[in-house]
């Protein structure tokens, strides 16, 4: 099966202290720490383990800077056959449809069976999916936490949905996955491993190569546009429980029980 | 000697003359031995390089002292005792029992110089080494056979009891020196029968009351024992010898090796593969132990030694907590594993069968605390450590790592501490508004240089509880008049743990940053206060200065009055200080923290029966913090704590923030709030620092 997972390089929620900048234009990124997003671990290793089972290829696809390389090497490191890099000046500043747009422009390059991204980002609206998708005009299903390769022209997916029940639909291939955590338990990545990969050649596609037209990209095309970035004001309704653990813990039991969540 | 009887070699047996049949004992005994103990080699031979010949008289003398001696064995004192008894009797009856063999061949034969006197001394030395080897393997055979110790008992997923080969191989020695007692008293007796000067034993030795007891029958008789006994002590003999190489007693003809190849270096990690650099270590292709034969030669020798004595095990805080992790199987599987895999008849299995799922499960490899506990208790001096390390470093390899551990290590890999803070705040705790004012701490940079280089360590640096340690470490330092400085958002972790857990790369690369900044930072000297940070400098980094411990530095300001202490007001509480692992036995520093403690005044301190170098882990630092185990009945910190209240104490003091944080926590999981308190070992002295 060819298989294609778009990755994204985020700053690290884990190891950075994110704080928003003077003129709330964007956070402060001088001493941010940058990783792959976590969703879109998951579905690399998804990707990997479906290849093993069944064969075929993994290609990792990126949109982003130079510095997004490195997780498309860190996802080479970890067993992804190949990586394409779609990086122009013209898709900076690009919003979520210019983003599935671009991811489109490269699909079509290919021949892919599935296609697979995060449920979402750790600084995105978890729309690229979704949109890519439909531009595609391929089925899509979302937030997958199981997948069930069954026969050649179909898959059977797995969602979670309210109340921790599971939601089981086969989905026609080519189609688009959204992954989320938890589907899989991701490997380790080390040091060794992105040195093994570090002269592998990545292809980089910009806009000649995709047969896209700059003007619909980036931030001159963006129809959602960012204004403003704040830290919400502290709001009233927090509570303080003091005293013994043991007092603690009763009160917090009775405070549950008063509000629904025990019975 | 003159003798009634006729010799075994001039005896007939089934009508032949015994000499045929004592060569053809030998020779057959001797061939299935040699073609046995070729199989046993062929897996030492695929195995990983070690070197191991240099340091001659470092080895020899740690031979005399562990082998010769059995310096370990009276740690576990009745048994102990016993297998003393039992070894200096193997020793000396060796001798006896070559001669024996060849008496068998050459009638009357003395071993050279054994002749006059000498011989006469020996004899009589056999004679009382073969009654009291008899005394102990019958005891040993009511130990073991009826007592049943729980040491030795095995749990089902571990493999099968082996107190069946314990007792046999009891009564097999129990049958050599019986023999021998019946050989040479039926002689005696017979002579005595025949009024001929007859060889006179040591009153009380079995022969001397085997010649008692065989004195009513008649000479057909003894002579029928006296050649019946040497048969049976032969064929006792040689297949006592095939025997060896099959199971546990292997460690009768290994152990010598095993020790005098002992690993010398303790606390040191060995590196991913003898010979090949850190430089070169981009060019391997795999890392770390996979198969079996990825082993070195070394490690496999420790799986052929190991006695399967459970003394690993009864000291390993894993195994204590319930983790599935008991070392004593770490060898014996991998033992059954190439025993299986190079059988004694047939071809070889597979070469490629994964140890990791097949013999070693992967939550029994990442359970181990890197304590030491376990090899500091080895009679044998097996190495499970480096073993352990050398399995983490394959699954790192492939990826396997428990998720627990990943974020920690990618954040290592970012930020230079597991917990991915900020590089820019690693000094932060030295900026605390009334510490500042007391005891400024310099950066070092271009601008500010020091002596002495205080290197603070991750958790001391970030962690909001021990941040306190940090502090009391520089007050300590700069109340012995030391010249220092930190090295601020330059220190990266030491990456002791990152190592031990298996990431060599990345502690190469925490290694490389760390030495940098060091050198030039310009300081002459580095003092720790962690001791996982101690070892990992002393023993993991090359050219650094010197390195100390805080404890090593206040204990020498006492002795020349640099410091003073003032003594405790109000506190009659019994204190009792718990050995930090890398501090203890890896390193060896047991005295100066206790001396120190013992110099402030009103302080009274009890010892833990478990203390020194059989202190218990707490549970375990570095990366150890973050690993949830799959399977764990209690937590290490807790049994500990628990360990000190049974023992009286109200105060636990170590030197460890790690140790700290598993002691704090296990207090409160033990419910004993209130009643045990805990408190790191600087924190205390800084308090009572005298104006």
């Amino acid at each position: 099966m060819e298989i294609l997972v778009c990755v994204k390089r985020v700053p690290d929620t884990a190891e950075n202290e994110i704080e928003v900048n003077r003129d709330g234009s964007d956070i402060e990124r001088d001493d941010l720490v940058y990783s792959v997003n976590e969703w879109d671990n998951y579905a690399v290793e998804e990707a990997i383990q479906i290849r093993d089972k069944v064969g075929g290829a993994v290609t990792v696809v990126t949109v982003g800077d130079e510095e997004a390389e490195e997780v498309l090497r860190r996802e080479m490191a970890m067993g992804a056959d190949h990586g394409v890099h779609l990086m122009d000046d013209a898709f900076e500043g690009s919003d979520g449809r210019a983003v599935a747009a671009i991811l489109k422009a490269e699909i079509e390059k290919g021949s892919y069976d599935l296609v697979l991204t995060g449920a979402m980002a750790d600084d995105g609206a978890g729309q690229v999916g979704g949109m890519l998708a439909a531009m595609l005009d391929w089925p899509y299903a979302s937030v997958v936490n199981k997948i069930e390769v069954t026969d050649g022209n179909k898959i059977r997916v797995g969602r979670e949905i309210e109340g921790g029940n599971q939601e089981m639909s086969d989905i026609e291939l080519p189609c688009v996955l959204s992954i989320q955590t938890g589907i899989n338990e991701p490997r380790y990545v080390g040091i060794r491993g992105i040195r093994k990969v570090a002269s592998v050649d990545i292809p980089v596609h910009g806009t000649s190569d995709l047969g896209l037209a700059g003007d619909t990209l980036g931030a001159a095309g963006a129809r959602v546009k960012r204004v403003d970035y704040f830290v919400p004001e502290l709001g009233e309704g927090a509570e303080m429980l003091e005293g013994s653990t043991e007092e603690i813990i009763d009160k917090l039991i009775e405070l549950l029980k008063a509000k629904g969540g025990i019975k | 000697m003159e003798s009634v009887l006729i010799s075994p070699a001039k005896a007939l047996y089934f009508g032949l003359p015994g000499t045929w049949l004592f060569i053809t004992i030998p020779l057959v005994g001797i061939s299935i031995f040699a073609y046995i103990m070729y199989q046993r080699s062929r897996p030492l031979r695929k195995a990983a390089a070690d070197p191991r010949s240099g340091r001659m008289s470092e080895r020899v003398a740690a031979t005399v002292k562990f082998w010769l001696a059995q310096y370990r064995h009276p740690r576990y004192l009745l048994p102990g005792i016993l297998h003393i008894l039992l070894f200096s009797g193997f020793l000396i009856l060796s001798i006896r029992s070559l001669t024996l063999v060849f008496i068998g061949i050459f009638d009357g034969f003395v071993l050279p110089g054994f002749g006059g006197g000498m011989g006469h001394a020996y004899a009589a030395l056999k004679d009382i080494a073969g009654s009291y080897v008899l005394v102990a393997a019958v005891m040993l055979i009511i130990r073991r056979g009826i007592f049943k110790p729980a040491r030795y008992s095995v749990p089902a997923r571990y493999g099968k009891e082996h107190t069946a080969e314990a007792v046999l191989v009891l009564c097999l020695i129990t049958g050599l020196v019986t023999c021998d007692m019946v050989f040479e008293g039926s002689a005696a007796a017979a002579a005595a029968r025949g009024g001929l000067p007859a060889e006179s034993f040591v009153p009380g030795t079995g022969a001397w009351i085997a010649t008692g007891l065989l004195q009513p029958f008649s000479v057909q008789t003894l002579q029928k024992l006296h050649s019946g006994s040497y048969l049976l002590h032969e064929l006792i003999f040689f297949f006592f010898l095939c025997f060896l190489p099959l199971g546990k007693h292997f460690h009768v003809i290994t152990s010598l090796f095993n020790v005098y190849f002992m690993k010398l270096d303790k606390g040191t990690v060995k590196p991913v593969r003898w010979g090949v650099t850190d430089e070169q270590l981009d060019d391997l292709p795999s890392f770390g132990v996979k198969v079996a034969e990825d082993f070195t030669w070394k490690h496999i020798l420790d799986f052929y030694s190991c006695v399967d004595c459970g003394r690993c095990s009864d000291n390993c805080p894993a195994n204590a907590a319930g983790r599935p992790l008991s070392p004593r199987f770490i060898s014996i599987k991998c033992r059954d594993h190439l025993y299986r895999k190079y059988p004694l008849l047939g071809s070889a299995a597979a070469a490629d069968e994964q140890l990791v799922s097949k013999v070693l499960q992967e939550d029994e490899i990442w359970s181990c605390t890197t304590c030491g506990a376990c090899e500091e208790e080895c009679p044998v001096m097996i190495e499970y450590i480096d073993k352990i390390v050398d399995v983490r470093r394959a699954l790192v390899d492939d990826g396997n790592v428990p998720q627990s551990l990943q974020k920690p290590l990618q954040a290592l890999e970012k930020r230079g501490n597991p917990w991915g803070k900020m590089e820019r705040k690693r000094a932060d705790w030295a900026a605390e508004e009334a510490f500042y004012s007391r005891c400024p701490v310099k950066t070092l940079d271009r601008k500010e240089s020091a002596e002495t280089l205080y290197f603070v360590d991750s958790i001391s640096s970030f962690d909001d509880r021990m941040q306190s340690v940090a502090r009391a470490t520089a007050e300590l330092l700069s109340a012995a008049g030391e010249d220092f400085g930190i090295l601020g958002p330059n220190e990266k972790d030491s990456g002791h743990e990152a190592r031990r857990f298996g990431e060599e790369m990345l502690f190469q690369d925490l290694k490389e940053a760390n030495t940098e900044a060091i050198a030039n930072s310009g300081v002459s000297r580095i003092v720790t206060a962690d001791p996982h940070a101690y070892n990992a400098l002393r023993k993991d980094y090359t050219r650094l200065p010197p390195v100390e411990h805080i404890s090593q530095v206040v204990a020498r300001g006492l002795v020349f009055s640099r410091l003073r202490l003032k003594p405790l007001e109000g506190d009659d509480r019994l204190y009792t200080y718990h050995d930090p692992c890398y501090l203890g036995r890896h390193n060896g520093l047991y005295e100066p923290p206790r001396q120190v403690l013992d110099a402030i005044g009103g302080l009274q301190r009890i010892e833990m029966q478990r203390s020194r170098d059989r202190s218990f882990c707490c549970g375990g630092g570095g990366l150890m913090l973050f690993y949830e185990p799959e399977e764990e009945e209690q937590r290490m910190g807790v049994i500990r704590a628990r360990m000190a209240q049974e023992a009286g104490a109200r105060v636990i003091v170590t030197a460890c923030p790690f140790c700290l944080v598993n002691l704090e926590d296990g207090i409160k999981v033990a419910g004993l709030e209130g009643q045990l308190e805990a408190i790191d070992w600087s924190e205390l002295v800084a308090r009572q620092l005298a104006d």
